[in-house]
């Protein structure tokens, strides 16, 4: 609880702590990636589906909302019917996947990504191609202006709020524990009675809906968006997001897509080959901690303390796994 | 005469030109206590799994309580009152023992599809989680995790998960496997105390503890029904002894 408090304290005060525009819009890409990692944890973290697509979601819900916006229909209108039609998206391409299992899923999902990059590309008309395509103004909610970095990252971190607090509920709700089932003894749960197939798909779709909400606020924040944004490779740093932070875990995938992005925006000033980095730095964090960096550094702390406990204490009494089970509560909290 | 509980005609099921289920039929009536034996590769948990559908049956017919089975996905057969256990324990080995009951019950709860509620919230699935595990002689354990407890205690996991649904048919196949002399008493005092309202078709290879368990018996071999009676009928009939001690 406290340490909920504590960031919601130090992310409330990022645009007092670090002054600078470029860093504050830093901070907001960490947000809105953050929300892409999350929302494909929903599938990857609980339910065990990897997707290589999400940038899909992208695609579709952003040059819907700019499209709909130059069309004439007013930000919220267009944001709205974006969202809604990348999540109805989502459940076709869901009910595709879902075909198939295993690699058969990763590659499909892989597939939809692909086509709705080439439609992107293609479709000069419509999208500008390779040019991309310019949204024309940030939106204005409830008649306050957010074009400045500072205001702009608050838009962000309310949305962002709102939605890693759906994410935690949903990740202790009874749907949650359902698709946790059906990803570790998918046969039993179906034996309990439970229908593994529209739990995936469900999952499927909320996974979408909360991607195509990062999508808008990509669109808002950078007011452009090409077929480069929509890219596998898109797709696949938003997954090694999430397996980089650790994927079983609630904060993992905030905390790998703010290291990615830091490593993308601020150390590809200096290095050259900041590429390199990112994949030495993921080759590493994955050796020595395969579940990645946020259960890694848990499980580090809880055999610290234990032995800094142990050396105290001496002989100790056979009570030690009482705050260790402490722990894992308050994990779950964070 | 009242409707079979479980009422299997003609069932067929082929492997490629292996045929590990040959035309099997077999009624089992309300509250009965059925044994299946037969040799290994007799078909037996084979004939589980076309009865649950975790294998889709090439012919016949599957009927729980006059309903038809086939074509049915597995979890809707569920919902009609079948449960089964696993010879093979599948359980959720990092989870808490009340928590794997509780996925029990939420199989079978509307509450499953909700996405918002904290589910340790709802204090009667827990409550009834753990009378389930106390009715298995694991009150005690309850707050443990899978990983820690003993194969026999998971064992009675097993049976918790599937008596916590209160089913009209339940399936075990092999629940004594594994387990010690003293375990197996247990779990058969376990069995003893299920209601009457329950029907029980189990698979075992103890016969000792098998055979004063069940009132009628079939014998399958090769996919085939070849006795089928009472106790006494199946223990005296020649083809009984010829499966099992050769000819």
């Amino acid at each position: 609880m406290v340490a909920v408090g504590v960031c919601a304290l130090v992310l409330l005060a990022v645009p007092w702590i670090i002054g600078n525009e470029f860093y504050i819009n830093m901070a907001t890409q960490v947000l809105i990636y953050g929300l892409f990692a999350l929302s494909i944890n929903m599938m990857l973290g609980y339910g065990g589906m990897v997707s290589l697509g999400h940038a899909g979601y992208l695609g579709i819900a952003g040059y819907a909302c700019i499209l709909l916006t130059i069309a004439g229909y007013d930000q919220l209108t267009a944001a709205i019917l974006a969202v809604a039609l990348s999540t109805v998206a989502a459940a076709f391409f869901g009910v595709l996947s879902l075909r198939a299992p295993g690699l058969g899923f990763v590659m499909i999902t892989l597939a939809l990504g692909q086509i709705v990059w080439g439609i992107a590309y293609r479709a000069n008309t419509l999208t500008g191609g390779d040019n991309g395509i310019r949204h024309p103004a940030r939106p204005m909610p409830l008649g306050i202006d957010i074009n400045n970095a500072p205001r702009f990252y608050y838009f962000t971190l309310i949305v962002f709020a709102i939605a890693l607090f759906c994410i935690w509920r949903f990740s202790r709700s009874p749907f949650g524990a359902s698709l946790m089932g059906a990803r570790d003894q998918p046969r039993r749960m179906r034996m309990l009675g439970h229908n593994v197939w529209l739990i995936r798909l469900i999952t499927f779709v909320l996974a979408g809906f909360w991607g195509s909400v990062a999508s808008i606020l990509y669109v808002y924040y950078n007011l452009f968006l090409s077929p480069h944004a929509i890219s596998l490779q898109q797709s696949a740093e938003i997954l090694l997001m999430a397996i980089l932070g650790g994927a079983s875990s609630l904060t993992g995938p905030i905390v790998g897509a703010a290291i990615i992005t830091l490593i993308k925006n601020v150390v590809s000033t200096y290095v050259e080959r900041w590429n390199t980095l990112l994949g030495v730095t993921f080759v590493v964090v994955i050796m020595f901690m395969p579940y990645g960096l946020v259960p890694g550094c848990t499980q580090l702390w809880r055999r610290l303390r234990e032995r800094g406990k142990g050396r105290k204490a001496g002989t100790d009494k056979p009570g030690t796994n009482k705050p260790a089970a402490g722990n894992t509560v308050s994990d779950q909290a964070a | 005469m009242t409707a079979p509980a479980l009422e299997i005609t003609h069932l067929k099921k082929r492997f490629g030109g292996l045929p590990a289920t040959k035309d099997v039929s077999l009624a089992v009536m309300p509250g009965e206590r059925r044994l299946i034996i037969g040799p290994n590769g007799a078909g037996k948990t084979t004939l589980f799994n076309l009865i649950t559908g975790d294998l889709t049956a090439d012919e016949g017919s599957v009927r729980l309580f006059g309903h038809e089975l086939i074509g049915m996905p597995t979890q809707r057969r569920v919902h009609l009152g079948l449960a089964r256990t696993y010879q093979i324990l599948t359980l959720f080995p990092r989870e808490r023992l009340v928590h794997n009951v509780v996925l029990s019950l939420l199989g079978l709860d509307r509450r499953r599809w909700n996405p918002w509620v904290v589910l340790t919230g709802s204090r009667d699935l827990y409550d009834s989680a753990r009378k389930a595990l106390e009715r298995v002689g694991l009150g005690d354990s309850a707050e443990r995790v899978v990983a820690e407890t003993s194969y026999g205690e998971r064992r009675r996991l097993e049976l918790a998960m599937a008596l916590a649904q209160q089913p009209k048919v339940l399936l075990l196949d092999e629940p004594l496997a594994g387990l010690s002399q003293g375990e197996r008493q247990t779990v058969r005092a376990l069995l003893d105390q299920i209601p009457r309202d329950v029907t029980i078709v189990m698979i075992e290879h103890d016969m000792d503890t098998a055979l004063s368990f069940a009132e009628r018996i079939t014998v399958l071999h090769y996919g085939e029904v070849i006795v089928e009676g009472t106790r006494a009928e199946v223990v005296a009939d020649p083809r009984t002894r010829e499966v099992y001690l050769g000819e």
